[in-house]
């Protein structure tokens, strides 16, 4: 990625000029014969077909555009709001040569290079974002001339909110705690048991968060992606040099062990075998997301890890410690969990899917075109609903459970969004963000049916 | 001691963006918009690391000009002002530097800045900034703005300038 900014310099064209004559005035700027830069607004005119400006001679014997050096014309623009500062920033710039005024003071300027920013082409987020590489090499530069090192830093709950990408814990409290409700209501429950489950079960999901975050980062992937969202594009510690390779190796590999250690503490109190085999195959499929040799990201098979990872296997786990043995109620009721969380993944790979393709990931959305890919989501998104119906009318779930219905709308939300703004990683943000909270309303209307069925069959 | 005439100082104060001028490699002048701050004394910008090609250019050559221009940005203060000035790049710790010396003047321009200084863990970036203090050397004054009329000139009394 080259340094410096969204818009590399170009020979300017005649777009440059068109684009020019949305300026209203524009600043002309030399360096004197002081040795100072000098600059002046003045009117102008353009005429693309013969590749010239037309400027005003600005009035004055020492604002005579020279003739003999480069000549810098720039138009400027943006939108005051009062009480919050300014938007619709653009810039345009050219280089070129100035010759002499004419006997109506106009100046020909014939422009060669052109550089500008629109941030209505390139909105914001994505002009830094590209411009991350200039951040570095201004700062290894500055500790070059400082003689000590100079990195970018964040406040420490700032920095581990983003780096373990905390937020996401709800794809983890949902099936765990729904898995510890089947088994409640099955009639076993532990409260020491069931602390330790979402423990175990939270650091399990923040070491595969900063796992897939190594491995995005080493590959290439998350640098190849210009559209980096809260939601995706992973947590860019590495790439904004927040954090070194090795700080966080360490970090994830005392996640991972933090998880392991609670993990073999429940097999042991539970003494179950089935439990060591969920967990086990929670922390490979965990791994082997983003991690080779597997990297099933890259072979098509992330969206199905995922669904596994976060649905069954954190589920039955959860069930499992409790209960020690396996249950049709908790499979049936694990499928609409693990198919919202995939469409969280799903979601959130429309606006990487190009640097997704860059380095080889298969994701859906890399494969599938947009209409396909909005489809689909709609189909899964029901299907999640229709086993909870189905689950609901014979008699595997609580009838309660149809409370989880109330999530139905924003789906729908969601499939509009996705519709509307598949090209706008920006404007997708907020479906996203409600993408999420499907989940996380399913999962708590499905809780809800739990505790109601808990405390109706106790009252009763 | 400041010595800008007054209807400068006005446009500094509330202009939103000014265009600072610096000198490019091979001598080629840049130019870059920026929100320009006034403490009564000096004037101060300041730079993202991520845009921060123009504080290499002022590293190689300090000799900057601000112009003050654009009657929108200036909230409807006539008058424009071009100040030419030596910029020196304040930068010992990008992260926090800044907050200390512009951050008052920077929110009272542009208060929405203190809502995305909440958000500073999504840019984190954004806020590694280097400020730039530009001493001001000389300074041309068009009183209505209209630049098809010669400038009032201006020049810092001599020891200042030194």
């Amino acid at each position: 990625m080259p340094r410096g900014g969204s818009v590399p310099a170009h020979d300017a064209t005649s777009d440059d000029l068109q684009r020019l004559d949305r300026f209203p005035f524009v600043v002309v700027s030399w360096v004197d014969d002081d040795g100072y830069p000098i600059s002046v607004a003045t009117d102008f005119r353009t005429d693309a077909a013969a590749g010239v400006v037309a400027l005003r001679q600005p009035a004055g014997e020492t604002l005579v555009l020279p003739t003999d050096r480069e000549v810098n014309v720039c138009g400027s623009h943006i939108r005051p709001k009062p009480g919050e500062g300014y938007d619709e920033r653009r810039y345009l710039q050219l280089w070129g040569s100035a010759g002499p005024a004419d006997a109506g003071g106009e100046v020909t300027f014939r422009p060669t290079r052109a550089w500008g920013w629109d941030e209505q082409e390139v909105p914001f987020f994505e002009y830094s974002e590209r411009s991350v590489p200039q951040s570095r090499h201004y700062l290894a530069q500055l500790s070059a001339e400082k003689g000590r090192t100079i990195r970018p830093r964040l406040a420490a709950g700032w920095l581990i909110l983003r780096t373990t990408r905390l937020p996401f814990l709800s794809a983890t409290f949902v099936p765990v705690l729904l898995g510890i409700a089947i088994a409640a209501r099955h009639g076993a429950f532990d409260w020491g048991l069931a602390l330790l489950t979402v423990i175990g079960a939270a650091f399990a999901h923040l070491g595969i968060n900063v796992a897939n975050d190594i491995f995005d980062t080493l590959s290439g992937a998350d640098e190849a992606n210009v559209n980096p969202t809260q939601f995706s594009g992973g947590s860019r510690v590495l790439i904004y040099d927040l954090l070194t390779l090795r700080q966080l190796v360490a970090l994830d590999t005392a996640l991972f062990g933090a998880a392991i250690l609670i993990g073999l503490a429940l097999v042991w109190l539970t003494g179950s075998m089935l439990l060591l085999a969920i967990g086990a195959a929670g922390v490979l499929i965990g791994l082997a997301y983003t991690a080779p040799p597997l990297k099933l990201v890259y072979r098509g098979l992330g969206e199905i890890a995922v669904a596994l990872g976060f649905g069954p296997v954190m589920l039955l786990g959860a069930y499992v410690v409790q209960t020690g043995r396996l249950s049709w109620e908790a499979a049936v009721a694990s499928v609409p969990v693990a198919i919202l969380i995939a469409l969280v993944l799903y979601v959130n790979e429309i606006p990487d899917r190009s640097g997704d393709a860059a380095v080889g990931k298969r994701t859906l959305p890399v494969r599938m075109p947009a209409d396909a890919v909005t489809s689909l989501y709609l189909v899964a998104a029901m299907t999640a609903f229709a086993v909870i119906v189905v689950g609901a009318i014979g008699g595997l779930l609580p009838p309660f459970t149809l409370l989880a219905l109330a999530a139905v709308p924003l789906a729908f939300r969601v499939h509009r969004g996705i519709q509307a703004n598949y090209s706008s990683p920006y404007a997708l943000m907020g479906f996203m963000g409600t993408n999420v909270s499907l989940h996380l309303l399913t999962g708590v209307g499905l809780l809800l049916g739990y505790a109601v069925a808990i405390v109706v069959a106790q009252v009763f | 001691m400041a010595w800008l005439p007054a209807p400068v100082e006005r446009l500094l104060e509330v202009a939103l963006v000014g265009e600072l001028t610096v000198i490019g490699r091979n001598g080629r002048p840049v130019t870059h918009p920026l929100i320009p701050l006034y403490d009564g004394k000096q004037i101060y910008l300041h730079s993202s690391t991520l845009f921060s090609k123009k504080l290499e250019h002022m590293k190689r050559d300090p000799h900057v000009s601000l112009s003050l221009t654009d009657p929108v940005a200036m909230k409807g203060v006539p008058g424009r002002a071009t100040i030419q000035g030596t910029a020196r790049i304040i930068e010992d710790d990008p992260h926090s530097d800044w907050e200390r010396l512009i951050l008052d003047l920077w929110r009272r321009k542009e208060p929405v800045i203190d809502t995305f200084l909440k958000a500073r863990v999504a840019l984190p970036l954004f806020f590694e900034r280097a400020v730039i203090e530009i001493t001001p050397e000389r300074c041309l004054l068009w009183e209505d703005g209209d630049t098809g009329r010669p400038p009032l000139r201006y020049t810092a009394p001599r020891e200042q300038a030194a």
